[in-house]
Order: C-alpha cells, then structure tokens, then sequence
C-alpha cells in the first residue's frame, strides 16, 4: 500500500482521552497553586501510574502495558500541554530517562527492583549525566567510579538533574576508565539513603515545579549489583538514549508550542487595541498563520522521526545514520520554534504578557529551557553537519 | 510502521521518469534558459511516457495510477528545473484537472485525452493585467449570443500561454453582484485557434526563462456552447477546488528543488577549498547548511502529510495553504543560502545555482502568494 502509515490508531486517541483527562483533573487545577509553590505533592506520580501514564513503553512483565512507542507519544504530548511544564517534565525524566534506562540495560533483578517500582509510581528515578564541566560533551565526565571489592566508590558532582533533589533513585554516568575512546564511562543506580549522597534543588527562571537538581557524590559505595550494563559501555548507552530522548523533547516543545499558540490567538480576541480586538488587525492575523505553519511543519518533521523510532522498536530494518540524523532535525526545529511561539504569545498580551498571573510568561521561560537541554541546538547542528558528511575532519 | 509513503511500482516509475529526465531534459535546460525557449516536444515525449496523466483514470486516457505517482513525476521534475516543472505541472495539475472534474465526455474526448497524450498544450486562465490572487474581480468577460459566447478580455502573466492550444480560463458571465461577490463567473475551455484571440506580448522575465509567460488578448472571440467548463455561474467554486491541486503541484516539485539545492551545495561545500580547506568543513558553513537541510526535511513531511490527505481524498485546503507557504519560503531561503555559499560561482550565468536563484522567486507569488495563503490560513483558522 502506498501512502503514509498512521502513527495512531483508535486505542491511541482512547488513551489521549485517558491522559487527557488526567492531566484537566489531576494538574492544571493546581498549576498555578504549584507553581506559586515551586513545589507540588509526590504523590502526582502514584496518581499517574493509577492512570497508566507510566507503562506505555514496558512490558506487562515489569507492569507496563505495551511496547508501544506511539501511546507513549500521546502521553508526552498530552502531559506537556498541562498548565505546569515544569512539573511534566519531572514525570518525563522519570519515565523517558531513569525508568528508560533500566528497562533497556538493566538485568531482571534491577527491572524488579527499580523498573517494576518506577512504572508504579513508588520510586521516582532520575539521570544523572551532565556535570559543572560536562553537559552536551559527555565523553568529558569526571565522575570517578573505582572499583572496590564487590563495590563501586563514586566521588564527584552532577548539575541541571531533573528529579534530582527528589528522586528515590539516580542512574548515574561515571568515569571508570582514563582511556582514550568511548569505553570509559560506566552506569551505576545510585540509592536515595547512599552514605556520602548529597545533593540541592537548584533555583531556574524556567520549569519552577521541577525538582532540578545538584548532586554531590563524597566516597558513595554502590554495590556491583546496581551497574547497569558492562563496564565501559556507558558512552554508548547515553547516545542511545539520546535518540528517543530528542524525539520527546520535540514532542513535548510542539505541545507547548500549540499551547503558546491557541492563548495567543484567544487573548487576541478579547483584548482590544485602537477601538477593535487585535484578532482583527492583519498583521497578528499572518503572524499567527505564519506561527501555525511553523508548528505544523515542525509536528511533521517530528512525527517522521517519531516513525523511525517505533519502526526500529518494532525490529524493522531502519537506517540508522537517517534516525540520528531525522531525529536531531525535529530536536533542533522545535525548540527555537516554542520558544518563539510562547514570545509571540507574550507579545500579543502587551503589558499583561510581564504578568505572573498570565501563563505566557510562564510558557516563554519554559521553551526556553529547550535549545539548551538534551543536547543544545548547536549539537543538533553538528550532528546534522556530520551526518550530511560535513563539519571538522 | 513503513518510512516511505511509496511502493515498488512507484520506485519502478521513479526510474523511468528519472532516464527521462536525464537524458531528454537535463541536458538541455541552460541552452532553453538562454534561448528563452523550449521545444513542443517535452509534452509529446512526456504523453507517449505516459507522465502526462499518472494520476487520472485509464477512462480519461490516464494511467489510473494514485496521487504519488504524480508525486514521483514532480519530484523528478523538479529535482532539475523549477521552470519545466512549472510548465509540465501547468499541463498536468492545472490546465487538465477542471476538464475531467468539471467537463463533459465531448470535451474529455476533444480536449483531455490528446493533453494527456502530449499532443495538446494547454494553460490555465485566471490572472489578468489588472487582477491576480484576488479572483473575483476578474473582467474578462463572456456574453451570451444564441447557442455562443462572445469573449473579450485579457489575461497576463499566463505560463504556456503563447504555445497553448487551449486555455482553461476564468470568466466573468454575469454582473459583478455584492450580495453574491463570487457569482456571475464561470469557466471555459478556449481554443485558441480561433478567431478574435491573440497572443499580445510574450514577457520577458528574470527567471523561469525557459518558459513562456504571455499576456493574452480576447477580441469578441466566439466560443460554441460546447466550450463552457462545468455549472455557468459557478466558475469561482470549480477555480477555487483547481487552485488546491495546483498548489499541492507546486509544493511538491518546489521542495523537490529544494532538496536537490541543499545537495548540490553539501557536495560543492565538500569539494570547494579555501584557507586550506573545504569550507564544508568550517563549522559556521556546516551549520547553515544543517538548518537548510532541516528546513528541507521539516517542509518535506508537511507536504507528503499533504499529498497523504490529497490521495485519500481529503480535500484539505488548511494544510494546503500551509504547504505552499511553507515551500515558498524555505526554498527562497534556501537557494539563497547556496548561493552564499557558491560565492562568486553561485552568480555565473547558466549554472544550476544562480538560475534556480532567478527562477524560485515566482514560488511565493504564483499560484497565490505568501500573502494570500496567510489570509486564507486566518479565515480557516477562524481569526478576524
């Protein structure tokens, strides 16, 4: 047959009721009350493993309800259209990243211990990769892990951890070799109570819910039975994951982006400027449809990338080099794009648009989180450059 | 989950469109750009290929072949030259379409099967001296006189306006009216061998000189009853649904050009040397040349997610609008990037760069503009 294969199907736009609704009763009533807060109650997270929002991608043996990569789309669009960004992204790190990478490296006694207790909604996990001198350039973590016996002893720092200053459990990236090459990084799962585990919620402009957080490691022992994955394949896990990583980063900026979008377009209509509602003057009526064409583009780019994903997840035979290369695409276009959309959205409100009491400052501090994290734009543009066989011999 | 919306059978034509192009057209298009010129027989020779009608029924003379078959067709096209792409799409998803959606047996027979067949050339009608996107202020007028019409009138900036045996035009048949703005017009297939018409000038343009572009004139031409295109009166409704194929053509074959811009400036950054080097290896240069790419890919999905809509029948005119506004703004951007980034070779006259430079500025004015594509945007988007 030709044509495009639908991503969804009729179970998907169930689930997006499912989630939906999850996210109209359980958090946009309390955004602004949370973020006011910079804090919201832990127990969103057992309350959305109640509404399966963590199981999409893992298997019924673990608790999960799938593999299905496209219902996790749905629950990473529908979240990130919440009120509260910040607090979406909390559950994502949780879900995307530390339960992610214990479903994919971990061995059966870790998925009982960590995955079965994270898609529960019981631990909250988080990944522990970037440092103080390390963020996009990973191969350049100074975390040390040495080996001592049956143990490992960590010493080092991590910084910008979402769930961090929370989580139950870090996955966490140290150097276990001074060798030149990918081979010297290495996962551990370090626990909360860990002797020597320190660590700060750190205070953004941006994502003010999220428990970002610093992390300090002073002598921590971990015992072998918490590395995740043979030692020295750490580097090749973090690049792994970064693919399905940048796809919900551009999932979740579009979401946003819509959002920016449609509170633009319905303050334009109630505000009024020289005797009319500003919907009325042209100029913000082509902005706005120049603003949709962009989202619109964007989605398609992301959505192509996202087809990659679940045709590789599903064993076909995918081109590796074209899924990086797609993928860092839909990364590197989306976010400038929410970013300025939730500015446009800003724009439109005039004066109001400085207020707290209005979301769009809320959406503009919060895109502009996404050039930077996961990979900045100027990595994307590397990545695309060397796949395209260009960039630095 | 497939990544390709296309099939072995579309691979197979793929490859003969591709031999076709490679061997009839390529080769010749800077010798047509200089002559301002190009010979009848690219529609014959694409009609005997069966191109000229990949998407309409075996009925109508067509090869009964599905929306990305015409997709492959354009892509190909476009791939080489915006200007044969915009002529042949002018044939195909312009000129045509209105005879077999809105045309009678006589006039598939008389006019349809041998356009398909390459063996007539035809031209759409709409834009006049004093009138462009703004389609309900047309005056060239038909006026009913027995079983005839009687036209008078004139048309500009009409592409195969000059070789065209017959032109599917936009009418006025009735009083301009405000309580209906978008009655009193209706469509005509008109030969133009007949008396009273006239090709009054053939413009000489920037770009897309292969082409010929032509103000028409209409001097009390007689039209038999026969030439009416559809319902008379309702020729604004029939234009208004031949503009979405047309835009859906005009996207595909220009991001099709696109693409094949941004590979021809990755394979020159690699090769071209300076300070020591490829300049693809400068990082400044790889940059710009990863967001042209990225640009490319993104406005590439919105088209194919358009073409997906079109061949499952889905009329989507949102999406459409958005498609050809997008695809005239990135490949603008784009060819323009190539050129900065060919230098001094991107401004040599006859090379593939600067005449794409020339010849993709018609991207966001034919076909509606840029501008026209944001109004209808903001009405489908329920603005103002």
């Amino acid at each position: 047959m030709s044509g495009l294969d639908p991503i969804f199907g009729e179970e998907h736009e169930v689930y997006r009721q499912t989630v939906r609704r999850f996210v109209e009763f359980e958090i946009n009533p309390f955004a602004e009350t949370w973020e006011q807060a910079r804090d919201y109650p832990r127990e969103l997270f057992t309350k959305a493993a109640t509404a399966s929002l963590f199981g999409a991608k893992f298997d019924e043996m673990w608790g999960g309800t799938g593999p299905d990569y496209a219902a996790e789309a749905v629950v990473v669009e529908e979240l990130s259209r919440s009120l509260t960004f910040g607090t979406a992204s909390d559950l994502g790190a949780h879900s995307q990243l530390a339960s992610l990478y214990i479903s994919r490296f971990g061995d059966d006694d870790q998925r009982e211990r960590y995955l079965r207790r994270s898609i529960s909604g019981e631990a909250i996990g988080a990944l522990g990769v970037t440092e103080p001198g390390a963020g996009s350039d990973v191969n350049n973590v100074r975390t040390r892990a040495t080996r001592d016996g049956g143990e490992w002893v960590l010493n080092g720092s991590k910084v910008f951890i979402t769930n961090g200053s929370w989580a139950n459990y870090v996955v966490v990236a140290a150097r276990t070799s001074d060798d030149p090459g990918h081979d010297n990084l290495t996962l551990f799962i370090v626990d909360e109570d860990s002797h020597g585990f320190t660590r700060n919620r750190m205070r953004m402009i941006a994502w003010h819910t999220s428990h970002t957080g610093e992390l300090f490691f002073d002598d921590v022992r971990v015992p072998d039975s918490n590395r995740l994955g043979d030692v020295g394949s750490g580097f090749r896990q973090i690049m792994n994951n970064f693919q399905w990583e940048r796809v919900v980063l551009s999932l979740s900026a579009l979401a946003l982006a819509e959002l920016s979008l449609e509170t633009a377009i319905s303050y334009a209509r109630d505000r009024s400027a020289f005797g009319r509602p500003v919907i009325q003057f042209q100029v913000w009526q082509h902005r706005f449809a120049d603003l949709a064409v962009l989202v619109r583009a964007s989605k398609a780019l992301t959505y192509r990338a996202l087809r990659y994903h679940i045709a590789a997840e599903q064993g076909l035979p995918v081109a590796r080099d074209e899924l990086v290369r797609v993928t860092a695409m839909a990364k590197l276009h989306s976010q400038r794009l929410a970013w300025r959309v939730a500015d446009e959205c800003v724009q439109v409100h005039g004066g109001a648009g400085a207020l707290m009491e209005y979301p769009a400052q809320r959406f503009w501090r919060d895109a502009r989180v996404g050039p930077i994290g996961g990979g900045t734009d100027d990595i994307m543009r590397n990545v695309i450059a060397k796949s395209l066989g260009l960039g630095a011999a | 989950m497939k990544l390709t919306p296309f099939t072995e059978d579309h691979d197979l034509l793929r490859k003969t469109v591709r031999e076709w192009v490679d061997t009839e057209i390529a080769p010749h298009i800077a010798a047509w750009e200089e002559a301002g010129d190009f010979p009848d027989d690219v529609f014959r020779g694409a009609g005997e290929l069966g191109l000229l009608g990949l998407a309409f029924p075996e009925s109508a003379g067509g090869q009964g072949g599905d929306y990305w078959s015409q997709v492959v067709f354009l892509e190909e096209i476009g791939r080489v030259s915006q200007p044969i792409a915009m002529v042949l799409s002018v044939q195909t998803d312009m000129a045509t379409p209105p005879i077999l959606q809105f045309g009678d047996k006589t006039q598939i027979e008389r006019w349809l099967k041998p356009a398909l067949r390459g063996e007539l050339i035809g031209a759409i009608g709409i834009t006049e001296p004093d009138t462009g996107s703004d389609v309900a202020s047309i005056r060239t007028s038909a006026v009913r006189d027995g079983d005839e019409w009687i036209l008078n009138g004139s048309k500009m900036y009409i592409t195969n306006g000059a070789r065209a045996d017959f032109i599917t035009m936009v009418v006025r048949t009735g009083d301009l009216d405000d309580a209906d703005p978008w009655g009193g017009i209706s469509m005509f297939v008109v030969d133009t061998s007949l008396p009273g018409f006239s090709v009054s000038k053939k413009l000489e343009k920037a770009g897309m000189r292969l082409s010929d572009t032509a103000l028409l004139f209409m001097d009390d031409v007689r039209l038999p009853a026969e030439a009416l295109l559809g319902v008379e009166g309702a020729g604004f409704k029939q234009i208004m649904w031949e503009l979405q194929g047309e835009r859906m053509g005009v996207s595909v074959f220009g991001v099709a050009g696109a693409r094949a811009v941004v590979d021809q400036t990755i394979a020159y950054a690699r090769q071209r040397t300076s300070f020591g080097q490829p300049i693809g290896e400068f990082q400044a240069v790889s940059h710009r040349l990863a967001e042209m790419a990225t640009e490319v890919e993104a406005v590439e999905a919105l088209v194919y997610e358009c073409a997906d809509l079109w061949n499952r029948g889905i009329y989507a005119t949102k999406e459409v609008a958005m498609a050809k506004l997008a695809v005239g703004q990135v490949t603008n951007r784009v060819i323009d990037e190539a050129v900065q980034t060919f230098g001094g070779a991107g401004l040599v006259e006859g090379n593939f760069i600067s005449r794409e430079w020339l010849g993709m500025r018609i991207g966001r004015i034919g076909g509606g503009s840029d501008e026209v594509q944001r109004q209808i945007l903001a009405r489908l988007m329920g603005l103002g």
